[in-house]
Parts: C-alpha cells; structure tokens; sequence
C-alpha cells in the first residue's frame, strides 16, 4: 500500500469550461438556466434605458439657442439652457470683470487637492497645512475683496458652484475641529461636559437640516443685540458648521472606542497628559480608523449644501432652478431634466470622485503603509 | 489491506481541480476503506483542504470521479443533498451558529433534514453532548464556551447526523495547545468505534497512533503514502523527509 | 540591614491646588458650564429685549385661534375656520404619510438591489451597483426637483390625461385612480377575511407544533393563500359582490370622484424612496456579508438546503447586523422629509415655516414645534433602536 510519487505532477491549464472568457462568461453570465433569464432581462432592460437616454442626450439634443424657442417639445435635451447660463453656474453674479479672481482660487483648490492626492508630493504636510488654514484666508480676502485693491464684492453676488464649493469647504473645514472636541467632551470623564457634549450633538443630530438652516435665517437675528447683523451667508455657514460638527463628533467618537483601553494604559504608565496622550497616541490611530467614516461625512456635507437654495442662496442648483424660472426658458419638462442632469453630474463627479479616494486610502492604509494621516 | 477490510467508502480517480487558471489538485487517486482512519499533511497551500472539502462537494471538482458510498459526485443536487447528510465535517474554526444555543446548534439539521421530532432530535443531541463530555453546556451560546469546548459542540453538531464518515479540517489548529488534547481525546475516542476519518492535522502524535495510513501531499499532489510507522520513521521522497524535519524539530 | 522608612523616601514636591486632578476637574467643569451659561443668558436676554422691541407676542396661544389657510392635502377634517393646532395636526400626519410610503418602498427596493449587488450574475451585480453609485451619489434635493418639476409637473393638462383602461389617470394635478364604495352586504366579506386570516395563524401554529412533534413540516404559506382567496370569494358571491367602484370623470378643468394623490407627494416618495434605497441596499449588503462565510459552509456540509440556509443561517445574523443601521436610514429618511419645503408638499416644515409663521410672525414657537416634533420623531427610534440591540445582541463570554 506505500505509495511515493515518482515525479511531480505537471500543472496544466484549466479546462475551456472553467477558464478564459468563455469559462468566465458562463461562470458569471450563464451558470444556469436561472442565471441566464436574469442576464436576458437584466441586458434588455439596460437596453431600454440606454438607448432612449442616448437618443435624448446626445443625438436628438438641441445644443445651441438663446431662449426656450430653440428646444420644442418632443426634442431630446436642451443643452442650450446650460450652455446660455454657464456663466453663473460656474461664477455666479460675481462682477464680469473680477472672474479672475474666482478662476485663481479654483486653480489653487484644484492643484492643492491634486498635490494632496499624490502621495510623493514633495513638502504634502506643509501644502495640507496651508489648505487647511491659509487657503481659506487667501479666499476670503479674495473672494470679498475691499482690501488691497481690490474691489468689494457682496455675498448677494455669489452663486453657482463657487457658492457650492464655499458652503462645502467652510462647512467641512470648521466642522472637523469642532466635531473632534464635542467627541472628546462626549467621552470626557468630567460628567457636566459629557452632559453638556452630548446634548449638544444629539440635538442637532436629531432635527432636519432645513429646520436649522431656516432658523439660522428667521431666528437667528432675534438672538444678537440690535444693530449686529450677520450676513446671510455667514449665518448660513455658522449653521452648517455647527450641524456638520455634531455628525463629526460621531465619526470621531467611533474612531476614538476602536481604540483599545490598552493604548491610554500605556501611554499613562509611561506618563503622558491627557492633551500630548490624545494628540500624539490615541487621535492618530483612532483618525485612521475613521477616514471612510469621514469622507462619507464630507459626501453627506457637499450633498446637503444644495439645501440653501431654500432660504434664498444660489448655489449651484439654485442657479439652475432660478434660470428654470426665468421668462426666456419656460418650457417643457425636458429643460427641467436638461438643468438638473447637468447639475447632477456636477455634484456626482466630486461625490463619486471623494468616495472612489476614500477606498483607495482604505486599501492603502490596510497594506501597512498608511499615509492617509497626511492628508488631513 | 485496504481491498481486505471491504467495500470502499470513497473512491476518488484522476481528479483535477483549478481555482480560476490556479492548478490545485493534480491527479489525485485514493481509495479509503470502510473503518479506515486516514491522516492528510502537508505544508499550508498544498491543496489538503480542498481536498477533502471536494469530498462533500464544499468545492467542485472539474475533472476525474469522486464516489461516496457508492454515489458518484455530480451538479445532481439530490445526489449532493444526500452524500452531505452521510458525511460529517468538522472545521479550523468551529462554525457553530452563534445565534443558536448549542442544543439547537445539534438540533438543527436533524430536525430539518432527517425530519426527526425534535424531542427525539434533543435527546440524540444530549447523548452526543455526553459523549463530548459537556452536556452541562447544553443551554449555553457559542461564544460563552471556549475554543476547545466549541470545537467538541462541532464535532457533536455532525455526530447528530450518524454520519458515516467524518472529515476533519485543521481542527485543533485554532485552539490553545491546552485545548487540543480535549479535541484529540474525543476523536480517539470516535476512532476506536470504527468511524472513517479523514484527517487534516499537523498533530503528528494523533497521527501515529490512530491513522492507518498517512498522506504527504504538495503542490497539489500526493507525494508519499505508507502506514505511520513506516512514514514517520524511514520516509521515502526527499519532500517528505523535509517536511518532517520541519514540523518534528522543535 | 537598615531598611529606611518609606517617610524619608517621599519626595514631597510642594502641593499647589491647581496640580490636583479634582481641582482640575471642577475648573473645567465650572468653566465649561459658566460659558455655557453665560450664552445662553446672553441669547435669551437678546431675544427678550428684541420681541420686546419689535413687539412680538409670545406664548402658544396662537395654537387655539383660527387658521384661515387652506392645505392641499388633509388626511383629518380640516378647514380654514379650523385651529392652528389642527393646521399642526395635519401637517404632521402628511409628513408621517410620506415617510411611512417612502419607508416601505425604500425598504423593498434597497432589500432587492443590495441582494441584487451580491449575485453570482456579474451583469446584475453590476447593474445593482450602478444604482447605488448613481443615486447615492446625487443630493437628494436635486432628484425631488427632478421628479416633481422635469417629470410629474411636466405631465400633460388634465383635458389630455394619460389614461389607464380608462379607470385610472395621470396629469400634471396628480393621480386619480377609482375609490372603492362599499355596498350593505360588504360586512360578511370583512368577516370571512377576518375568519380566513384566523385559520391562517392557526394553521401556522399546528404546522408548527407538528414540525416540532414529527419532524414533518407542512406548506403553510399555499394552504393560507388558498384558503384567504377561495374564503374570499365564496362570501363575495354569497353577499352578491357588494363593491362598486367610484370612477374619476373630467369635470370642467379636472377630475373630480374617486382617489387621488396630490403630484407632490408622489414627488417625494419618488425621490426620498430611490435616494434611500441606495443606503438601504448597501446596508443590506453589509449585513449579508457580514456572515462568515464558514456558516454557510458549516450548513451545507450538514446537508442543510439553500433555502434552509437562507431561513435559518443566514437571515438571522444579518438581521442584527441591519436592524440598527437600517433604523437610523429611517430616522434619515424622516428627518429629509422635510425637504417637501422647497416643492410645497403641505409637511410640517412647509405649513409651519410658511403660513404658520407667516400669520402668527412667532418664529421661535412655530421653530420650537419643529424641531420638537423632529426630536421626538429622532428619540422614539432611538428608542428602538436601544431595545433591539440590547434583546439581540450575541451573548459572549
């Protein structure tokens, strides 16, 4: 019964049924009787969506005009509506002769987000520290202007995507801070500051963000002393920060229970303080836990921003809803999806864009070699 | 020896198997008799457990005849439905249904698939329980025993069914070296009642003293087959004796 | 061997109080509680000397006074000369109504799509993620927009209705779909429902227990139909088919009779349905995957078949990994309801921030019933939530 090989087996190719496409089309597509209706009705229902959609987008589409006159009914879509209002969507009713100054920020957020994303960036710390805190100096001062020489220019006067992305950003950027002390204050030991923490974040956690944004416009000037009145934007924003801040706390406080007890053990044993243990043990693993949790936030936040069209800003969708309304565009409901697909793929290109980003820093960062850190 | 002892219980002839264009098993051939106790080792990777995980169709072959007790494996689910209900497997890393106690945990598949009364299905469970020498445990969860303890509810769990052979993959290699013997002792014991175990272990004292025979396999094939005796102490093929010297020297 | 006393070997560094972890506790603590005092009575005194300023009255008095506005859709008896309250009441049963819808069919069509995202078939895997992808990805308030202005306002004028077999129609002002009239005689039909769905239960308890006793289970879920369905029909025959249908007609510039739905509401159960559905389909999706792959092994090395694995393997551990995120996505779904605002769907927000506040000019009242009545929503999910977890959390060592 002793058996010895006498020679190593040879390692041969898989049969055509198991491999190649062939064995990959009936693996996937074919594997039984089943599979294959589900792959027939799956193909032709694509096939009704996308063949009317391409007709309507591309070949029937009417892409030049200067009123609603130019795409009748029963046509595809209206790019001429996008096209005759692309000015504001992209600058707003930002003075003509100012758009470089809009056009500058866009280059240096684009490059600053591209200088990041790249992990061989020379210097990436220092050019995360400047989006973080310069950039939205620099954009301010730019932006509204009335200094240096340049001239002033009113929030009534922002809109389209600039809007967007000032709503985003400011939201995002005050919103990390302050969610990262509620989360602190929400596991803190003191017992009034866990209270008074997590009252806070689950009050606003609890209520629609139309709710806030439009007590940030009716309420909030009952609440200053006469004669001190905030800009509309700038009570917007301070709303939205706030209310971001408290789903923040939430990613962080998450991030901060994956945290082994052991880690605080040691970092006391070897006799660190509660601000050096946080800043330089405890917040840079737990951060790391959090980055899909945390771009999803961001996701979230971009999204949302188009809730201020609702108390009268004109982000980028509320460009296109005010063109909509506009006498020279009344039409059928084709313009309408025309506006809202272009403004669609707008907001889903940098959505899509964050969430692809953010699996990418999750595979790295399971590899070993996590350098997302740096990026925040 | 094996001709000797009877009918085959599983035949397997030229298999093949491929993992996408991954060769995994090469022409692999084994007769295992009724009663036969066979040990598989081998370095990780070297296609033992999907072996014996082909032998209850956990994967599928895509070339050769594997034959169960007389059923030959095929896509016929029916055929599958039944050589599953006859054959046992025991896993690495337990698989108990944390959601049920560990009675319900045995209950479970003779109730539904044998179609036992559950009060006659308890009571099989309770025997079986005592036999692994923790029915005390019978209302616990899963996770409220440790790992030996779990694995000896797995073992119990496939029992119920009366299969007539059992598989074991990697059991004792998730436990702490405490808990092994435990394990151990209870597949001993199953051993000496004359059940046809496969065995993939690296526990080469097990191996010993209750295989009939011991398999070296790499790189998807068999490389050397003999009784233990003989296997352990005048190994053949230069693999084998490396393997050994590996696994024996500390 | 002289061994010093412990006394000698202190080292005494001079004990300043604000070195001392109480000490410094209290002082954040009285820190942070006399900021946040301090705000909060310099917020309130503003408001006060403000309402006194621009002489605004308080209280919610308001609630009892007369409305005098109309709402588009009423699931209660209300009029203009109803009350504030009721206008609240209302406003509040259309938000419920519309998550309640949203709610159902997000659920169903997330549970298909995140099922979908898991087949073996790449085409429908595929497809299913594109959904997700596409819709998850878009804000919420550009697809009610889409719904309601590119797609239901731009449906044709009454006079042109899409029509139905002629029962139902579709036009820019909304559904109108044919309303049951019940006859006498429809009382024996409501009683044999009501005996038929009581011999289903029945019979799902003794298949139960016959189960248990023999081992033998026993096709519950054929007997019950046929016997709801053939119960229903003999007593409609019997009682001589005591149903009628009220069907819509044109009645000068709309349809009047029979059922309708207002196209706002369609909007948003539409949109808030479709959006959600991406985050319930990826909830789903997690749940499913989050059971090992070795318990489905285990279970069909038992011999267990797929649709015994499916009911008792898997569906039970994923359920509690769903449940709690799956309430949340609802707790969202209700609180973007609000959302209704901006296409004018009579919902809270709408009727509150708009008319209510518009008449009554007490913006922190009618804002104080808002985001009360949102909290309360948010607190009784938590609820929920909390209970579900604590029954069905895995017991562990």
């Amino acid at each position: 019964m002793a058996f010895v090989a006498s020679r190593p087996e040879p390692t041969l190719p898989a049969p055509v049924a198991a491999a190649g496409v062939l064995g990959w089309l009936r693996q996937n597509l074919f594997s039984s009787p089943i599979n294959t209706l589900v792959t027939i009705i799956v193909l032709y229902a694509i096939y009704r969506i996308v063949d009317p959609l391409i007709s309507w987008a591309f070949i029937n589409a009417v892409w030049t005009g200067t009123s609603a006159d130019a795409c009748p009914d029963g046509h595809g879509a209206c790019w001429a509506f996008v096209r005759a209002r692309f000015r504001q969507i992209v600058y707003g009713d930002y003075p003509l002769d100012q758009l470089w100054r809009i056009n500058v920020l866009y280059a240096i957020f684009a490059g600053g987000l591209v200088a990041l994303m790249y992990p061989r960036t020379p210097g990436r710390k220092w050019v995360g520290l400047f989006m973080l805190t310069g950039f939205p100096v620099v954009a301010f001062l730019l932006l509204v202007g009335g200094v240096f020489g340049l001239r002033f220019v009113g929030t009534n006067n922002w809109g389209g995507l600039m809007l967007t992305l000032v709503v985003a950003v400011t939201a995002i950027v005050g919103s990390i801070p302050l969610g990262l002390i509620l989360a602190l204050g929400r596991r803190s030991e003191m017992k009034a500051i866990r209270s008074v923490s997590t009252a806070f974040i689950e009050l606003w956690r609890g209520v629609p963000l139309i709710a806030v944004l439009f007590m940030a416009s009716a309420l909030f000037p009952l609440f200053t002393p006469e004669g001190v009145n905030f800009d509309k934007l700038v009570r917007t924003l301070l709303a939205f920060a706030i209310f971001s801040s408290a789903f923040m706390a939430e990613v962080f406080r998450g991030g901060l229970q994956a945290i082994p007890r052991g880690q605080y053990e040691a970092a006391k044993s070897l006799g660190i303080g509660y601000w050096k243990m946080m800043g330089y043990v405890i917040l840079p693993q737990a951060i790391r836990h959090v980055i899909p949790a945390l771009v999803n936030t961001c996701i979230g936040i971009f999204k949302e921003t188009t809730l201020v069209l609702v108390i009268g800003l004109t982000d980028l969708l509320g460009v296109i809803q005010l063109g909509l309304s506009d006498t020279d565009w009344i039409g059928g409901g084709h313009i309408y999806a025309s506006g809202y697909l272009f403004a669609g793929l707008a907001f889903w290109a940098f959505t899509f864009g964050m969430s692809r980003y953010s699996i990418h820093l999750e595979r790295h960062s399971v590899s070993g070699k996590n350098q997302a850190l740096q990026t925040l | 020896m094996n001709e000797a002892q009877g009918a085959a219980m599983i035949e397997i002839r030229d298999v093949h198997k491929w993992f996408g264009d991954f060769h995994v098993l090469k022409n692999i051939n084994l007769t295992v008799a009724k009663g036969e106790r066979i040990v598989i080792c081998g370095p990780s990777g070297s296609g033992k457990s999907t072996l014996i995980r082909c032998i209850n169709r956990l994967e599928a072959h895509q070339q050769g005849n594997i034959i169960v007790d007389g059923i030959e494996l095929t896509d016929n689910l029916k055929q599958i439905d039944a050589i599953r209900s006859e054959v046992g497997m025991v896993f690495q890393d337990f698989n108990l249904f944390p959601h049920l106690t560990v009675l319900e945990n045995l209950v479970l598949a003779p109730h539904l698939v044998r179609r036992m009364p559950r009060a006659e299905a308890e009571e099989i469970a309770m025997n079986y329980l005592g036999r692994v020498r923790i029915p005390d445990q019978a209302n616990k969860y899963p996770g409220q025993l440790s790992g030996g303890q779990q694995q000896r509810v797995a073992i119990a769990r496939s029992l119920c069914m009366s299969p007539k052979i059992m598989l074991f993959d990697e059991v004792t290699s998730a436990l702490d070296p405490e808990m092994v013997k435990e394990v151990l002792d209870v597949m001993i014991g199953l051993a000496d009642e004359g059940m046809t175990m496969l065995v993939v272990t690296h526990e080469m004292g097990f191996a010993r003293t209750v295989a009939n025979r011991v398999i070296f396999m790499d790189l998807g094939q068999i490389i050397e087959e003999n009784e233990p005796r003989a296997f352990f102490e005048a190994p053949q093929h230069e693999r084998t004796r490396n393997f050994l010297e590996q696994i024996l020297s500390h | 061997m002289a061994v010093e006393t412990t006394d000698d070997r202190v080292r005494n560094t001079s004990f300043v109080f604000w070195s001392s972890s109480k000490y410094r506790t209290k002082f954040y603590e009285v820190l942070v509680l006399g900021l946040l005092f301090a705000s909060l009575y310099w917020i309130i005194n503003n408001v006060v000397t403000n309402l006194n300023r621009l002489g605004i009255r308080t209280g919610f008095g308001f609630l009892k006074q007369e409305a005098g506005f109309d709402i588009g859709q009423t699931l209660v008896t209300y009029n203009e000369a109803s009350s504030y309250g009721s206008a609240v009441l209302v406003a509040l049963l259309n938000t419920v109504l519309m998550s309640l819808l949203a709610i159902v069919f997000a659920t169903i069509i997330g549970f298909v799509v995140g099922v979908s995202r898991l087949s073996s078939n790449w085409l429908l895997s595929r497809a299913a993620t594109a959904y997700v992808e596409i819709f998850r990805n878009m804000p919420l308030l550009l697809q009610i927009f889409f719904w309601y202005f590119a797609v239901l306002r731009a449906l044709p004028v009454p006079r042109q209705s899409i029509a139905f077999f002629d029962t139902i129609y579709i036009n820019n002002r909304g559904i109108y779909a044919p309303s049951p009239v019940f006859e006498p005689g429809f009382g024996i039909v409501i009683a044999a429902l009501v005996m038929a769905l009581g011999v289903a239960i029945a019979l799902r308890r003794w298949a139960r227990v016959r189960q248990s006793r023999t081992g033998q289970p026993f096709p519950v879920l054929v007997t019950s139909l046929i016997i709801i369905i053939g119960l229903l029909l003999v007593s409609a025959a019997v009682a001589g088919f005591p149903l009628s249908w009220q069907v819509p007609a044109l009645k000068g510039f709309n349809y009047t009779g029979g059922f309708s739905v207002i196209p706002e509401l369609v909007a948003m159960v539409v949109a808030l349905s479709i959006y959600h559905a991406s985050f319930v389909a990826e909830i789903v999706r997690g749940g499913v995957l989050s059971v090992r792959r070795g318990q489905v092994e285990a279970a069909r090395a038992m011999g267990l078949r797929p649709g015994q694995i499916m009911r008792e393997v898997i569906v039970p551990q994923a359920l509690r990994v769903i449940i709690p995120p799956l309430s949340n996505q609802y707790l969202n779904l209700a609180k973007s309801s609000a959302l209704a605002a901006a296409i004018a769907y009579p919902d809270l927000m709408h009727v509150l921030g708009g008319a209510v506040l518009a008449q009554t000019g007490q913006p922190i009242e009618v804002m104080t019933i808002v985001m009360g009545t949102y909290l309360a929503i948010s607190l009784l999910i938590a609820l929920f939530m909390n209970w579900y977890n604590r029954r069905s959390s895995l017991v562990e060592r």
